[in-house]
């Protein structure tokens, strides 16, 4: 049942400056599968996903340790071009952040700086990734309106459209649900089931129900350390660690 | 226990009448002050106010005639002020915002552009004497002038662009660098149209403010008295400002010439209102469309 493996962990450690927010994380995250992160607020399950896009970059004084590999290149190898892995893997965010343009120059935006120039070729993608994110039936006639005119759940399936525009391989959520309502949060998790036949899916999530509903692999953090890493059911019905029971019934965190 | 708490309660009623009456009363005295001062120019201005005053030169040593060419160097100064310091201000900005290790010498560098700030106008004035027009042999000209007056405005401009920059939510850079798409893009592309309106306004804001001074182009571009119309930038031209400090001050009519100060006074004041009105309706425009 174990797909091949996309992105593969060795010994990896990060700082915020001195403080570790990370230590000895090793795992790996399997093609075209659904793997959730779990832990309470604060265990590194959130850093853990920005270091694999790089975006922790951004942030002064941060230090990464250790092997990440994407497709056979660790990603932290100073020739590498965080801006080609960042296209590679996408990133939906806790809140949605669509750009205040039109919805369609919002997907737009990106493919026409990667070089995407015809009218006809961009038509026809913002078409192909509306409807991949389930958002095409209800904006078809309103591609030219701003996206700030969208709901919350309407915005964050603009923003994975958006993000299934580039045509990434993995596509990293951060609690993409958390800002949003049961009936929106259920069409997003619909939407994640789809996308699993031809995306990796990495998705960090405080809902316990989701991370049981939508992945087939589930690992714990807690302080920075990944604590157990296994089949989402095994986790949830028979964990081999005392800590992960713990969490997973609400005895803490 | 009742009548403790009624009295109790009256006077921080009182209290709180008293502090808005202050409030109020300030506020009062500020717009006052405003419009007292624009009524006193209007009142003493308006009746020196015609077509040919606007658009002929000064005659008679200065004692009749317009302040055409006045209006126009001041027109140029400012728009070759803008020239300078806009683009060099907001570029300063994107670096100090976007690109700096926030740090040490960064802090330097903000401190510095304070101080800036807060120079006397007329040190600028001779420092573009020395620098523009003796040491790089510009002469006192339009060119001289344009410079100085951007060197002038560059910390305002320079402050409002930064401002403005980091009121772009940080969300849109990191929706945007998450696509892949590159940090100077990201920057060019979703920062800087977003932060333009509040960059413009600032900026203009802040120019209006330096059509005003005297003391920067009186060494660097201004002239007593020219009718011929600048060809160049390496032309004197007169300015509004420093045309009434010197009927002001420097003529031999003084007295003769005093609705032609009061009438040029207004003319300036009418050009600073009238580009700060540009930047209030660019504003307000943007405050219409934006929303987040």
């Amino acid at each position: 049942m174990e797909g091949n493996s996309i992105i593969e962990l060795k010994n990896v450690n990060f700082f915020y400056g001195k403080t570790r927010a990370l230590t000895d994380i090793t795992m790996d995250f399997s093609k075209n599968r659904v793997t959730a992160l779990i832990g309470p607020s604060g265990c590194g399950k959130s850093t853990l996903l920005r270091v694999l896009n790089r975006m922790n970059d951004l942030i002064d004084g941060t230090k990464v340790e250790g092997e990440i590999i994407f497709e056979g290149i660790n990603i932290y190898k100073p020739d590498v071009d965080p801006v080609d892995i960042r296209r590679k893997i996408g990133m939906v965010f806790q809140k949605p952040n669509p750009f205040p343009k039109s919805i369609f120059s919002n997907i737009a935006y990106a493919p026409r700086l990667a070089g995407i120039t015809k009218r006809s070729d961009l038509e026809f993608l913002v078409e192909e990734s509306l409807k991949q994110a389930v958002l095409w039936d209800e904006v078809r006639d309103i591609l030219g309106k701003s996206a700030m005119t969208l709901s919350g759940g309407q915005q964050q399936r603009l923003c994975i459209a958006r993000a299934l525009a580039m045509k990434p391989d993995v596509i990293l959520m951060d609690e993409p649900t958390s800002a949003l309502d049961p009936i929106s949060t259920a069409k997003i998790e619909e939407l994640i089931d789809e996308l699993r036949r031809n995306y990796t899916i990495i998705i960090v999530t405080h809902n316990m129900q989701q991370a049981a509903r939508v992945s087939s692999k589930t690992g714990f953090f807690y302080l920075g350390k990944l604590i157990e890493y296994n089949a989402t059911e095994k986790i949830f019905t028979n964990p081999d660690v005392k800590q992960t029971e713990d969490y997973i019934t609400g005895r803490f965190g | 226990m009742q009548a403790a708490l009624t009295t109790s309660m009256t006077f921080r009623y009182f209290k709180q009448q008293v502090f808005f009456t202050v409030v109020r009363l300030s506020a009062l005295l500020i717009a006052l002050a405003l419009g007292g001062l624009i009524a006193y120019i209007v009142a003493n201005g308006i009746s020196a106010i015609s077509w040919d005053f606007l658009t002929l030169p000064p005659t008679d040593s200065m004692t009749k005639g317009g302040i055409m060419p006045a209006i126009l160097g001041t027109l140029y100064l400012t728009i070759g002020a803008i020239a300078v310091a806009l683009p060099l201000g907001v570029v300063s900005a994107i670096y100090l915002t976007e690109y700096a290790k926030q740090g040490r010498f960064v802090r330097l560098v903000r401190i510095g552009i304070n101080c800036l700030a807060g120079v006397p106008s007329v040190v600028f004035g001779l420092f573009g004497l020395g620098f523009f027009v003796v040491f790089l042999h510009f002469g006192s000209c339009i060119l001289s002038g344009a410079l100085t007056l951007g060197i002038l405005v560059l910390p305002t401009i320079i402050g409002a662009s930064e401002e403005a920059l980091k009121a772009v939510p940080q969300t849109f850079r990191e929706a945007s660098l998450a696509l892949g798409v590159s940090k100077w893009e990201t920057i060019y592309k979703i920062v800087l149209p977003n932060a333009l309106p509040g960059i413009l306004t600032g900026s203009i804001l802040g120019i209006g403010r330096a059509a005003g001074e005297t003391a920067p182009i009186m060494f660097t571009a201004a002239a007593f008295f020219t009718a011929k119309l600048p060809s160049s930038v390496f032309d004197e031209v007169m300015a509004l400002p420093y045309h009434v400090y010197v009927l002001a001050t420097a003529g031999t009519h003084i007295d003769q010439t005093r609705s032609i100060q009061y009438g040029t006074v207004l003319v300036l004041v009418g050009l600073v209102l009238g580009v700060d009105l540009i930047a209030i309706v660019i504003r307000s425009y943007v405050r219409k469309k934006k929303r987040w």
